[in-house]
């Protein structure tokens, strides 16, 4: 099913004082669903609103509001469901997990415990050195998410915001199929391309719009394989749950920390504890959240205010086929049909809005290679100097596009092309209309050379010499003729002709 | 399956329902009872029933996805024992 076919990674390897010790890593993603509104009540899901002020009544959890669902945020866990390849269940169900929290009015969470809505997929997950991981998720469910409690602006008190009360997840569960500090956040990396390309989650971890939860485990070498091969978990070692982290830096120092820490617990003789932590920045260390223990019971059931959510086969078709081509598929085909490299391709569909745009540069200049090169060395460098997004590029496709034209058609020579590409960034306007009227065209014309080759020659004897003693040299009037021509001249002729004239 | 007054006190915690200690023999005892009744319902062979969601044939209903609520900031506090600069105030809890 997926086109792209690498070598697995090695797992990371950490020496301990006694043995060598392997990682093991699953990871619970939540992703907020894209929407207007809630998952269930119609107030909105905007960032940054004032406090309390987008929370209708059933986010607030008063008495006798009932909880109905937003069609929309179904529709979105399907087509992410869609995008990783996984099963949809067209029967699912909601559950109440129960705790008590200030920023959790109802006293419970809405999710999917027993019967989720997306089940088994994967994910390809590359690294850069040309292997990648495959993936597997377990299952995907929809859920409410909690507000936010404020703890600095007062000394007694705690300031509770449900504005995110309500907002819609998606709780993508990994197997424990992770197997290094760098796996686990290109994981992150790459479900959030796919969010983005699918248009299902806003990919803002600033903002913890996308999340993670990491299952940390340390075991010896061998007993990973053993666990696939049998599935019991007892191969591995006990894990702990690193909870709620958004920056995918900490989440390999978080990993790194905790595996050493667990190694240093098991070689020491003691066990490890299954507990839940949390990592913090400021000390590079995680710690037990020993109050969350007992919130552990979260005391299930199915909810009573909603009935299971059925969909219908003919539903889910119709996502499927409004899907967008996907990170892998449009990599492969840049490769294939562009003929692109790995990095090149990669870097090109990062974002859905640069591949369009490359595509666009590519198709009008008939030149896959040559727009590749253009767009990420020169426009994704120049729009960085800029501090600005492809989006707001002020050079359209069609400009970049004009440029790679007169290329190819040999009208101007690269050094002059850099120079006209930075005319057209910063003034804009038609890449052959600028070329003509500026008189930038390269001068193929092997008579206006020869006569250039000529003055430089009558002009520098001593060079000459030098020049018929030591052939390389000859640059050097390949230099001087460049410069006296305005850079206009055609290197290649250039210096075929200065060769000719020096008789080397 | 049975309740002792351990128990009985986990589960008042865990619902923040304070219980004299005194009271916790006879909860338990209250536990066992509906348990016992549970049990009894449990005799029944149901493997081949489908569990009943709903008394009429119904489906789920949905709403589109429209803004339709909020922006009753003043009416969503106004039962807070404490409320203050548009958040609700309460004793502090941190990890």
């Amino acid at each position: 099913m997926l086109d792209l076919s690498y070598e697995a990674p090695k797992p990371k390897i950490i020496a301990g004082a006694k043995s060598d010790w392997e990682l093991v890593i699953g990871m619970e993603v939540h992703a907020q669903v894209a929407t207007r509104a809630k998952l269930f009540s119609g107030a909105s899901t905007q960032f940054g609103a004032e406090p309390n002020s987008n929370v209708a009544f059933v986010d607030a959890g008063m008495p006798g509001m009932l909880p109905v669902i937003n069609e929309a945020c179904v529709a979105q866990a399907v087509r992410t469901g869609l995008g990783l390849n996984a099963d949809i269940n067209l029967f699912s169900a909601f559950d109440r997990k129960n705790y008590f929290y200030p920023d959790l009015p109802q006293g419970y969470q809405i999710s999917q415990l027993y019967h989720p809505i997306v089940g088994e997929g994967e994910v390809l997950v590359e690294l850069g050195d040309g292997t990648a991981r495959v993936v597997r998720i377990e299952r995907i469910h929809l859920e409410q998410d909690a507000g936010k409690s404020i703890h600095d602006m007062d000394p007694a008190l705690s300031f509770v915001d449900l504005n995110r009360t309500g907002v819609a997840l998606m709780e993508i569960v990994s197997r424990p199929d992770i197997r290094g500090p760098e796996e686990a956040a290109a994981y992150v990396s790459k479900l959030r391309q796919i969010m983005l390309y699918l248009g299902t989650c806003d990919g803002n971890m600033q903002n913890g719009n996308l999340r993670a939860d990491v299952n940390v485990s340390v075991c010896a070498p061998g007993a990973y394989e053993k666990f696939r091969e049998t599935g019991d978990f007892s191969h591995l070692g006990t894990r702990c749950e690193i909870k709620n982290m958004n920056s995918l830096r900490f989440i390999q120092q978080a990993i790194e920390y905790e595996a050493r820490r667990q190694i240093a617990i098991i070689e020491n003789g003691g066990k490890v504890d299954q507990e839940t932590r949390l990592y913090d920045p400021d000390k590079g260390e995680t710690r037990s959240m020993r109050s969350k223990e007992e919130a552990h019971d979260y005391r299930y059931f199915p909810d009573p205010d909603l009935l299971p959510l059925e969909i219908e086969q003919a539903w889910v078709d119709d996502i499927r086929a409004s899907l967008p081509e996907l990170p892998d598929a449009k990599k492969a085909r840049f490769m294939g049909a562009f003929g692109l490299s790995d990095y090149d391709a990669s870097v090109l569909t990062a974002d859905v809005t640069a591949s369009a745009y490359f595509e666009a540069v590519a198709e009008a200049a008939g030149d896959g290679k040559l727009a590749a090169n253009w767009v990420i060395n020169e426009l994704f460098g120049r729009l960085k100097k800029d501090e600005r997004d492809i989006t707001d590029s002020p050079m359209s496709p069609e400009q970049l596009a004009g440029i790679i034209a007169l290329i190819k058609s040999g009208d101007i020579s690269g050094k002059i092309a850099k120079d006209l590409f930075e005319i057209v960034y910063t003034e804009g306007g038609d890449p052959a209309q600028i070329v003509e009227a500026r008189g930038m065209k390269q001068v193929t014309d092997t008579g206006a050379i020869e006569t250039a080759v000529d003055e430089i020659i009558a002009a520098n004897p001593a060079q000459v010499d030098k020049a018929k003693q030591n052939p390389k040299l000859a640059g050097w009037f390949v230099g001087q003729v460049m410069k006296a021509t305005g850079g206009k001249a055609n290197p290649a002729a250039v210096n075929q002709i200065v060769m000719a004239k020096l008789g080397l | 399956m049975s309740i002792d007054t351990e128990t009985a006190a986990r589960v008042a915690k865990l619902a923040r329902i304070k219980v004299d200690p005194a009271e916790l023999p006879s909860l338990a005892s209250e536990f066992n009872a509906i348990l016992g009744f549970i049990e009894q319902l449990s005799e029944l062979d149901v493997s081949d029933v489908e569990p009943m969601t709903s008394v009429t044939p119904q489906r789920l209903k949905r709403r589109v996805d429209a803004v339709t609520d909020g922006n009753q900031q003043a009416k969503v506090l106004s039962n807070a024992p404490d409320a203050r600069e548009g958040f609700f105030a309460v004793p502090k809890v941190v990890e």
